[in-house]
């Protein structure tokens, strides 16, 4: 199992996280580090804490103890300017596409560049179009994003993530609400972009057939821990049950007994 | 001293904690105002917004409060025979408290829940994450020059308020109960002093902070505490919150401005 123990390098590195909200514990001594140039899929069910530890690697949540390396720095223990700056290098696409209303398209995906570089307007347009080109998305840049589909959100907002060639992207629920066709063209979309950026990705989702075929590691959390990390290979020999519900389908009973069902339902404590 | 319940505890502190947090923010909202480069054309849409857009309901409401004030004024004055107070007296009056005070109120109303309400969609809808992960500083982006336009539109907005709550004294003065125009403004001119124009401009400039503040702030930290506030409910919540707290601190600040300064 590769851990945290062999970061050297690693773009990003996770050292014993524990995040909790209210007395829930939603991560409970997560380790582990993405390599350079790899997809790396973070999978679990509704509820298991992918997208909230997709906060805390992007700086965007603090978690309540442990140490997280992006590209060589600790997001927490710098300042804030320092992040921002760090930020710069990396791309994020998030689940809803979370393009800015008020701004069409075009202006949404050319905004870093506008914020960051002095490129005339004209490049920046060219580099939208071709950004918006590899997102089968061409002629789409003058509308609003209350115009497009669910899949066209996701598709410019990755547009929009990748439009300065970060070195790490991070892309939440790539599939999420998708047809079928629309979901395989942007997995297809991830791979080139891995293959001809060389890119490190890291992919957070629920959808087993995305994950199999894109992923060069996988880590199933459940419970707050992490069940099972590895080549899709490993992942499939897993025997941990959470894994193994994950990959065949299958709900998974928590196993209580009919004294702790009865005091569920009636909200009473089994105490009483 | 009554002891307090654990209930009652929880709230004080989360209250101030809610203050501490619009502490920090006000400081981040200047911070990012004096080290990172001012978006100009963020400023110039939202002077447009907060300002250029409210004159009209400005212009209506300052002749209406004009006009109703030099009638009551014009009632009480004609029974001691000092009618010729009136455009002194609607002079200080519009100076002195309502231009400031109600013009605070109407942009609150018309652009401060907008505010409000654009900058709670967005954070409810990861927008405002989205723009500190392109490392764009959101506080620069989105507040600061919010912050801006409305310290500068709502002194505008309140002169506007004066000159034609002015008018409307003179319509109601001279017009209609045919005083002498000489007498309404030269009773004006004697009477308004510089301090009153300061304390107007101090009003008004203060009051364009605190709307600043209370109605991004309030958007902006939604999704914190113990009930965050998200989706369609939150943003109404906020928004009312806002509304509600910005008002009541300009009530508060009039008060504190004119003790201060009379």
């Amino acid at each position: 199992m590769n851990t945290a123990n062999d970061d050297t390098g690693a773009p990003v590195v996770v050292r014993n996280l524990v995040s909790q909200y209210g007395q829930t514990r939603i991560h409970d001594d997560i380790s582990f580090a993405v390599e350079q140039g790899e997809i790396f899929v973070i999978m679990g069910s509704s509820g298991s804490g992918k997208t909230t530890l997709l906060r805390h690697l992007i700086g965007l949540a603090e978690p309540t103890s442990g140490h997280i390396e992006l590209l060589g720095r600790s997001i927490f223990d710098i300042s804030r300017a320092e992040l921002i700056d760090l930020r710069k290098k990396i791309g994020v696409a998030f689940q809803s596409g979370a393009l800015i209303n008020s701004m069409s398209v075009a202006d949404n995906i050319e905004l870093p560049l506008k914020q960051h570089t002095k490129l005339d307007p004209a490049t920046i347009r060219i580099m939208c179009r071709l950004k918006l080109e590899l997102m089968n998305l061409s002629g789409a840049e003058d509308y609003m994003p209350a115009q497009l589909s669910g899949g066209m959100l996701k598709r410019a907002g990755l547009a929009r993530a990748v439009i300065t060639d970060p070195s790490v992207l991070f892309f939440d629920e790539p599939s999420a609400g998708l047809d079928p066709v629309t979901a395989v063209e942007l997995d297809q979309l991830i791979l080139r972009l891995r293959d001809s950026l060389s890119m490190t990705i890291i992919v957070i989702t629920h959808e087993l057939e995305s994950a199999l075929k894109i992923a060069d590691r996988i880590m199933v959390i459940g419970d707050g821990k992490i069940r099972a990390i590895g080549n899709v290979d490993e992942i499939r020999r897993s025997e941990d049950p959470a894994v193994q519900a994950l990959l065949a389908r299958r709900a998974m009973s928590d196993g209580i007994d009919a004294e702790t069902y009865l005091s569920r339902l009636t909200g009473e404590t089994s105490d009483d | 001293m009554p002891t307090l319940t654990a209930s009652a505890r929880d709230s004080v502190f989360e209250r101030l904690q809610g203050l501490g947090r619009m502490g920090i923010f006000f400081w981040r909202m200047i911070m990012a105002g004096v080290t990172q480069r001012l978006q100009i054309g963020v400023l110039i849409r939202q002077i447009h917004f907060i300002g250029a857009r409210s004159m009209l309901v400005i212009g209506v409401a300052g002749a209406f409060v004009g006009m109703v004030v030099a009638l009551q004024f014009y009632d009480t004055l004609v029974r001691f025979g000092s009618v010729s107070l009136l455009g002194s007296a609607v002079g200080l009056s519009l100076i002195r408290e309502l231009a400031p005070v109600l013009t605070a109120l109407i942009v609150i109303g018309r652009a401060g829940s907008a505010m409000c309400a654009e900058l709670g969609i967005m954070r409810s809808d990861n927008q405002i994450d989205a723009i500190e992960c392109m490392a764009i500083d959101a506080y620069a982006y989105l507040v600061t020059p919010r912050f801006i336009a409305t310290v500068i539109a709502v002194p505008l907005l309140t002169a506007l308020f004066n000159i034609i709550g002015i008018g409307g004294g003179w319509f109601v003065g001279v017009v209609i109960f045919d005083l002498s125009e000489g007498a309404y403004f030269v009773s004006m001119a004697d009477s308004v002093l510089w301090r009153d124009l300061a304390m107007n401009l101090t009003k008004a400039t203060v009051f364009g902070a605190i709307i600043a503040w209370v109605c991004t702030g309030k958007a902006f930290l939604m999704h914190l505490g113990r009930e965050p506030a998200f989706g369609a409910e939150g943003v109404s919540r906020t928004t009312t919150d806002a509304v509600v707290i910005a008002s009541i601190s300009i009530l508060f600040a009039d008060y504190l401005i004119s003790a201060l300064m009379l």
